[in-house]
């Protein structure tokens, strides 16, 4: 089956030990994890993982399920690039000489709706959110004038369908208080 | 002096309530109900062993000669009784010791809480003496672990594990407590744990998924069931009896799924996998329907996954939903406990006999037993074959005791040649295949169950790499037998170096000690057979023993197990020679 990126969603709860648990399943399929990230997510004390991986959907689909074994998985979710909103962002730290001196730089910023963070008589740091082909492009521009620093956030995504984890949680605490 | 009184009053009061970390610990395991656990003391579990020591009228500690041996015997204990089995070990080496035994109940879905002791929260990454990250190296072998670091958390996280462990598809659970929390204080009071948000043990039952399961297999012209531990684990086994009965199916078992129906039931037709017998396997690449009940297609069980069962639809029963579809596609699955799935499911089945298909596997065991079983059983040979040990013992123990394997040829013999009257008879290390299992597990399995024969079964490989709790037996006077299936060789892997690399038997030949004088060293009854001639009067003597007893048999020393499916090959190219 052919590979393709997946954005796994996994809704957690904030447990030390469960990212050596995600990382392990990953690990044990010699899968190599593109990007990951982890934040509080729209439910109060519910852990949000994001991970991207380049798989098959068979082998994510049995991923998803091995994620979802782990007692404190509240659920997880995989979705193709198509059925998601994401971004990330970059840093670009380049030196002021150049930046002042070649006026290129700046008309690269306007084009690709870069931001000029910081400004230093050293230099100057851009912050680009968007896509990581439109991250990547901005990176191979700048590249020439000599980048004195990059760094690239992981991947963060939303889902263009609901995500119902509220209703998996409200419905455990219904089925509790009856029993 | 009121005011002193009563002050006088309220502490008293409030001292029965507070109770140390350790002391916490006890209490939680009596609220489970645990009356016996395997463990080995240590620095860091020192408070719990103290409270132990205080409490051994409520709790029988039983103390193995090694953590590893505490982690089988508590899943001999647990796999014979369906409770949770408990080990305990102190911090660094007595936790990693665990962990053969925690991956052995992980993959065996096997209930079990393991406590160790850990260093003090302050030292925690200093690399302190003993100190080792067990958290973190039994991760991927545990269903659940955590590390305590406050008293407080001791009951709530206790609760936890204990229902963690049993519920839905059983596991490990490994609870490491730092020494601080075992000497701190707490006000102690517990609540069975009952439900856990994140965790779902058993999913919900789709009546329309068992609806739909009913009519393929009642449609069906040859079907064939393949059941698993799932069936024992649900507790199903009278379900799943009336299930096999009234729609007349063949079924065949996985290892860890015998004795869930007695050996001797006519629709019972034998082992699946690598080394069971030819009907099944040869069978399951020509059934049109595959009813797979609590089993998860392990590669032993499959073979070659892409010439396996191709032709037949797939029912897959099960509680897990990581197993469905993982390494066979399922065209019907039902998810859920296959005792509330089998209940429904029996009410839908249409009656049915399928006579001439059973007939088949009638054939083909005629086949087997031609090539196969009555050579095994030929007491005309000229060395004793390990068959014909099993075959004496079910015929003493009228296929009433409980049979620990090991793990290698001798695993296959008697799983392939015992006989089982009741379910939760068979217990052998399945998934991970650890040799030294036996000897523990039996003495766990005779402490949940001392009314019932347990006879252990080992090689002379697997012998030695537990030998040590022969110490446990004399000390605990636990009547275990053991018979020790004697080839002087690693048999399983000297079979393969015959077959597979051209008898270039590389260090598979043991030199071995006087085992009867090492069980008598211990002060067990030890016998010998030599030959075949002995073997009736002393498999007798074994079984009519109060006490623990050892036999050593020598066997035939290049005997190979069949049928066999060689690795790679497909169920349906089974070697019968």
């Amino acid at each position: 089956m052919e590979k393709q990126n997946y954005t796994v969603s996994i809704y957690t709860e904030n447990n030390l030990g469960l990212l050596s648990r995600i990382a392990a399943i990953f690990l044990k399929r010699h899968i190599n994890i593109e990007s990951i990230t982890a934040s509080p997510s729209e439910v109060t004390e519910v852990m949000r993982f994001i991970i991207i991986v380049k798989v098959s959907e068979e082998q994510i689909k049995k991923i998803v399920g091995q994620i979802e074994k782990q007692i404190e998985v509240i659920k997880a979710f995989y979705h193709t690039d198509a059925e998601t909103i994401y971004q990330e962002t970059a840093l670009y730290k380049i030196r002021s000489e150049d930046f002042l001196d070649d006026h290129t730089i700046q008309d690269f910023i306007k084009e690709t709706n870069a931001r000029i963070v910081t400004v230093t008589r050293q230099f100057f740091v851009i912050e680009k959110t968007g896509k990581r082909i439109e991250v990547d492009q901005l990176y191979e521009k700048l590249k020439p004038y000599g980048l004195m620093q990059f760094v690239r956030s992981g991947t963060i995504a939303v889902t263009k369908n609901e995500m119902p984890i509220s209703g998996i949680l409200e419905k455990f605490n219904t089925t509790n208080s009856l029993s | 002096m009121e005011v002193k009184t009563a002050s006088f009053e309220k502490q008293s009061k409030k001292k029965s309530l507070t109770v140390s970390g350790a002391e916490a610990v006890i209490k939680c395991l009596l609220e489970e109900g645990v009356d016996t656990i395997y463990g080995y003391p240590g620095g860091a579990i020192m408070p719990v062993y103290d409270e132990l020591y205080k409490y051994q009228k409520e709790i029988h500690h039983v103390l193995t000669r090694h953590e590893q041996g505490a982690t089988h015997a508590a899943q001999g204990y647990a796999r014979v009784s369906g409770k949770v089995g408990v080990a305990v070990a102190t911090s660094g080496p007595g936790a990693t010791n665990l962990v053969t035994g925690i991956a052995d109940a992980q993959i065996d879905s096997t209930p079990m809480v393991c406590i160790t002791g850990q260093v003090g929260s302050h030292l925690l990454g200093s690399d302190a003496f003993q100190e080792t990250d067990i958290v973190g190296i039994s991760t991927p072998v545990t269903k659940w672990n955590y590390q305590i670091t406050n008293a407080e958390e001791i009951p709530e996280v206790m609760a936890k594990a204990f229902y963690i462990a049993r519920s839905g598809r059983p596991g490990p659970v490994l609870i490491d407590i730092t020494k601080d929390a075992q000497f701190a204080s707490l006000e102690f009071s517990y609540k069975k744990c009952s439900g856990i948000r994140s965790y779902q043990p058993i999913p919900e039952l789709n009546l329309l998924e068992v609806q739909r399961a009913a009519e393929v297999i009642n449609n069906a012209r040859k079907p064939m069931i393949v059941w698993g531990q799932g069936v024992i684990l649900g507790g199903a086994e009278d379900l799943f009896k009336q299930v096999v009965e009234k729609s007349g199916i063949p079924a065949a078992w996985t290892i860890l799924g015998l004795s869930a129906l007695p050996t001797d039931h006519p629709l019972n037709v034998g082992m699946v996998g690598m080394h069971g017998n030819y009907a099944p396997n040869m069978l399951t690449n020509e059934c049109d329907v595959l009813i797979a009940i609590g089993m998860r297609f392990d590669d032993r069980v499959t073979g070659n996954l892409e010439k396996y069962a191709k032709q037949a639809k797939i029912i897959h029963f099960e509680i897990d939903p990581a197993e469905i579809n993982k390494n066979v596609h399922a065209d019907y699955p039902v998810l859920g406990n296959v005792k509330e799935s089998l209940k429904a499911l029996l009410e839908l089945l249409e009656p049915n006999s399928h006579k001439e298909w059973h007939q088949q596997f009638k054939e083909m065991y005629k086949t087997e037993y031609e090539k196969v079983i009555k050579g095994n059983l030929d007491v005309h040979k000229k060395d004793l074959g390990m068959a014909e040990v099993i075959q004496e013992v079910n015929i003493q123990s009228k296929g009433d005791a409980i049979i620990v394997s090991d793990v290698g040829q001798h695993q296959m013999a008697a799983c392939r040649y015992a006989k089982f009257n009741q379910s939760r008879s068979n217990v052998t290390s399945g998934g991970l295949g650890t040799m030294g299992f036996a000897l523990p597990a039996a003495i766990g399995a005779k402490m949940a169950k001392p009314d019932r024969d347990v006879v252990a079964v080992i090689g002379d490989g697997g012998y030695q790499m537990t030998i040590q709790e022969l110490g446990t037996i004399f000390q605990t006077r636990v009547p275990v037998k053991i018979v020790l299936l004697n080839n002087g060789f690693l048999g399983m892997v000297r079979q393969w170096q015959q077959m597979f690399f051209d008898r270039r038997y590389a260090s598979t030949n043991m030199v071995n000690p006087d085992f009867i004088t090492i069980a008598k060293g211990y002060h067990i009854q030890a016998n010998q057979v030599t030959e075949r001639s002995q073997l009736e009067s002393a498999i007798k003597e074994m079984m009519q023993s109060d006490e623990a007893y050892f036999l050593e048999v020598k066997v035939e020393q290049e005997e190979n197990v069949f049928p066999m499916i060689p690795t790679g090959a497909a169920v349906s190219e089974i070697l019968l020679e």
